[in-house]
């Protein structure tokens, strides 16, 4: 949120703001104990930030810290990236602290200030980030209801608090005493051990409602301060200077020779080069732009990589480290006895972050730290990594978190943080970084692409007996581009490894009663591939695209309803229930897929699935249409719905859901990284294609609130249903399975036209 | 060499190349947090901006082709809609940003400059827009995020309350 919105001094840039607090509002009595040196409020308060983090874990203090004016400041280590993650922790807190959510706020993450919860991926907000926040201010409430008892004369057990004030039980408000009154921003000194007693979800008053997003109104009104908005006083403009697409993995940014004389004609344009990072600052950002595209640089050009189409081939050929996720029963002999056996080969695309606004970052060198405002999803492993490329102690880089635009995992926020951290310190002045989109579309860490091979057998009384699932794809890289570069590193001797991502077993039929069932994941190595990782529901459309069409084909086969086989087959009331509140949203008619196939040239179809990530349980159904004489596929509606155990805020799920839906119809109709032997040529929105406005469908998301169970992950759980059931809705309008995504017109014409002549 | 431009009803001097595209005027020279870089192509629509009530790239317009046009950027758009609807004051928001709100639409925000301005735009030659004609008018902006679906209500929503107060 902006500073603007907060009290001046809850900014995140502790010592000097919140000084003023104690000049301003705490008065007389604060500069007195400053004088002394007395450890007074103000003192704890303005320490905060002074000194470079992680604080203690188990201080209450690291958590929380409450004001004179009887409200709180909420420290988080997870990062709003536009998921409303913030206003979720902070019912949490305000849930379990029995204050208002008008009383309490956080701030952005700093390495100086706020705790480390490692990175805000993989959906861990609520699920990983929420537990410790939640005993943090149970303990904190003991604290200040033990301090009260004392003030008011009166045992604990008998005291209540609504909105930060305590009162005496009975007493209808006789006798009362605020948590600001009690405690006005002193430290608490108390640490937690997870034995507070936290409420009873029945007393929930704010978990499981719906509060607005408290950074919505400042967003909406342009008051919002990003990454991208930041500039100081002397601040140079820096741009990354790269190949336009990135070669192999391992053959890097290797400049052969820099010509600087080639933009000697732009005014204070100067090149920048640590090892082999090439990079351009200049006094204003239009000079910065044009010596970046200007300067000549001969670059290494390393192996042919080949390209997008023939990548499944490949990576089925090439030597693999293979690994049974998955075993039981015996699948190759109960497939010999099944009724009907289906099966097929799949090919999933590499796929871009594409975060809509290039990463940006600014390196201030003027201080005694190293101060870097990053986009990261992980401050703490964002300072160890610019420590390890400058050759810096960690406690001299400070890493303070501001929102770029939506991420969805690892895209190039480390690059520009390291390309901004290492210009600043050659040029010893502030300098701000943008990737420019070819920049952060071509050097991406792509999710990496999927080859399947699926079989399934069924039988007679359409029970799953038989299950195989063979994946193929190359590991994550665990290092950044400009790292590596400026380290003269190849990268690839730090990548994760082949095995780094494997097939995941959640998403490959475990929500099936299947007694004979083997996963097998083939990691093949990463040497000139693309660079790979973590991208939104990482690999799951790939597998619920493989194997959820496999399961609509046993349907077929023995001529059922598709939603009416899965109840049979599903071992797990927890799959039940979202499959269940998908079809009733949709009003699901039971049909045999494909059997009520339209004429015409724009025929419609209806599908259905399931998926997830690897935590809660995502279903989804679709109607789409087809136009058979263009291969035009549109998504009409969607209908979606998610079990993420106890949701802290239905709407702010339902919110995620509505993104994670449209974000799936684009990355199965659209999305596909392009190349050749020379490189990623999928550089723009027009080579690198999403979804647009008139393309979007009609969504309905459904949270199936489970309040006793615990809370798990919901942004990236609906995914992989959702382009499945995209690709059984193909099946329904069709007949014809598309085995590749996305599914293009030229995809799409060519499948039908294979139907047309058998 | 100096170049002034009006924006959000003030003239303002700057010293540029006219080469300089305007979005990089209004985010540096006048600090302005509305427009903002997306892809430097028009391809996206996170850097748009009114010309007189136009909706333009300001990353692929060289500074020295704004001339005479007013510039309204997301920071001047309830003043431009006082102004064509008339109103004594401007409003804090304009109806489509409160209709944002209202429909909690946004994730990460970031498109929302460009999402505002050419909604408003369409708004301010129609109160009454079909869906067919949302679909059309707000087809060059993408959102990565995908709330394209309560963008679309938030409009409906804008426009139901401007017809209804006339």
């Amino acid at each position: 949120m902006d500073d603007a919105m907060l009290p001046p001094d809850r900014a995140a840039d502790g010592a000097a703001t919140l000084s003023r607090r104690g000049l301003l509002k705490g008065g007389g009595a604060m500069i007195v104990g400053f004088a002394l040196g007395a450890p007074t409020g103000a003192l704890a308060q303005a320490a905060r930030g002074a000194k470079a983090g992680p604080p203690d874990h188990q201080a209450v203090d690291t958590w929380l810290a409450i004001h004179a004016d009887n409200t709180a400041t909420v420290y988080t280590g997870k990062c709003e990236l536009g998921q409303g993650n913030q206003t979720g922790l902070l019912q949490v807190a305000a849930e379990e602290l029995d204050m208002g959510m008008h009383q309490v706020s956080t701030i952005r993450l700093d390495t100086n200030i706020t705790p480390d919860q490692q990175a805000t991926s993989s959906s861990s907000s609520i699920h990983r980030g929420a537990p410790a926040l939640r005993a943090a201010a149970a303990r904190a409430r003991m604290e200040l209801l033990a301090r009260a008892g004392v003030h008011l004369g009166v045992q604990p057990g008998s005291l209540e608090v609504r909105d930060g004030v305590v009162s005496v039980r009975g007493e209808n408000g006789f006798r009362k005493v605020t948590y600001g009154q009690l405690l006005g921003d002193k430290p608490f000194n108390v640490k937690y051990d997870g034995t507070a007693p936290v409420k009873a979800p029945s007393d929930y008053r704010l978990v499981g409602h719906r509060p607005a997003r408290v950074d919505i109104p400042d967003k909406v009104a342009g008051k919002y301060t990003l990454v991208q908005h930041h500039r100081v006083p002397g601040m140079l403009h820096g741009r990354v200077v790269l190949p336009r697409g990135q070669r192999g993995f391992g053959v890097g940014a290797k400049p052969v020779s820099v010509d600087e004389a080639s933009i000697a004609h732009i005014k204070g344009a100067k090149v920048i080069r640590k090892g082999d990072f090439v990079g351009v600052v200049a006094e204003r950002e239009w000079d910065a732009v044009k010596a970046a595209a200007a300067l000549k640089v001969v670059w290494r050009q390393g192996e042919p990589l080949g390209d997008h189409n023939s990548v499944h081939a490949r990576l089925r050929k090439d030597k693999t480290v293979d690994t049974v996720i998955a075993n039981v029963g015996d699948p190759l002999g109960m497939m010999q006895k099944a009724a009907f056996v289906r099966g097929s080969s799949y090919q999933c695309p590499y796929q871009s972050h594409a975060p809509f606004a290039p990463n940006c970052a600014l390196a201030d060198p003027t201080g005694e730290q190293l101060v870097i405002k990053s986009p990261t999803q992980d401050v703490y492993s964002s300072r160890k990594q610019v420590a390890e490329v400058l050759g810096l102690p960690e406690q001299k880089v400070r890493i303070q978190f501001f929102e770029g635009s939506g991420t969805f995992g690892r895209s190039c926020y480390e690059d520009a943080t390291q390309a901004a951290a290492i210009m600043a310190t050659e040029t010893g002045k502030p300098v701000r970084v943008q990737f420019m989109r070819w920049d952060e579309l071509g050097w991406d860490n792509y999710g990496p692409a999927h080859a399947a091979e699926v079989r399934a057998g069924v039988n007679a009384e359409g029970d799953i007996v038989a299950y195989e699932y063979d994946g193929w794809q190359h590991g994550w890289t665990v290092t950044s581009t400009v790292s590596d570069s400026a380290r003269t590193k190849a990268g690839v001797e730090r990548a994760n490894g082949s095995g780094s991502i494997t097939v995941n077993p959640i998403s490959t039929g475990s929500m099936y009663k299947i007694a004979n069932r083997r996963v097998t994941s083939h990691g093949a190595p990463m040497v000139n591939y693309l660079r790979g990782a973590a991208l939104r529901s990482p690999l799951d459309l790939s597998f619920a695209f493989a194997s959820e069409q496999t399961i609509d084909e046993l349907a077929v086969a023995v001529k059922m309803d598709p939603v009416a086989f899965r109840r049979r087959n599903i071992g797990d009331e927890r799959w039940l229930g979202v499959l269940d509140a998908a079809v009733k949203a949709a009003d699901w008619k039971p049909k045999v897929m494909g059997s009520q196939a339209e004429s015409g040239d724009v025929v419609r179809g209806r599908g259905v699935a399931l998926g997830t990530h690897h935590v809660s349980y995502g279903a989804a159904v679709a109607e789409i249409e087809v136009n058979r004489k263009t291969g035009v596929i549109v998504t009409k509606k969607l209908y979606g719905a998610m079990d993420c155990g106890l949701t802290v805020n239905p709407a702010l799920v339902e919110n995620q859901m509505v993104g994670q839906m449209i974000q799936s119809v684009s990355r199965v109709l659209k999305e596909e990284v392009t190349f050749d032997d020379n490189g990623v040529t999928s550089l723009d929105w027009s080579t690198y294609q999403v979804l647009r406005f008139a393309e979007h469908p009609e969504v309905t998301p459904v949270v199936v609130q489970r309040i006793n169970e615990p809370s798990t992950g919901a942004g990236e759980e609906v995914m992989g249903a959702t382009a499945a059931a995209i690709a059984n809705a193909f099946f329904d309008a069709t007949g014809v399975r598309m085995r590749q995504f996305p599914m293009t017109p030229e995809r799409v014409l060519k499948a039908l036209e294979g139907q047309q002549r058998t | 060499m100096t170049i002034t431009i009006k924006v959000n009803g003030a003239a303002r001097s700057v010293d540029a190349d006219p080469d300089t595209p305007l979005l990089y005027v209004l985010t540096n020279d006048l600090e302005l947090k509305g427009p903002r870089f997306g892809c430097g192509l028009a391809q996206c629509g996170s850097c748009s901006v009114l010309a007189d009530g136009v909706e333009i790239r300001s990353c692929q317009t060289p500074i020295s082709d704004v001339g005479q046009r007013a510039i309204t950027t997301l920071e001047g758009l309830p003043a431009l809609y006082a102004q064509q609807r008339k109103l004594p004051k401007a409003p804090d928001l304009h109806p489509l940003q409160q209709a944002f709100i209202d429909e909690q639409a946004l994730h990460c925000g970031y498109c929302y400059n460009g999402q505002t301005i050419k909604g408003a735009e369409l708004l301010s030659r129609t109160t009454s827009p079909t869906e067919a004609q949302i679909r059309d008018h707000m087809n060059g902006h993408l959102c990565r995020c995908g709330t394209y679906p309560r963008i679309m209500k938030s409009i409906q929503a804008a426009a139901a309350k401007m017809s209804k107060e006339g």
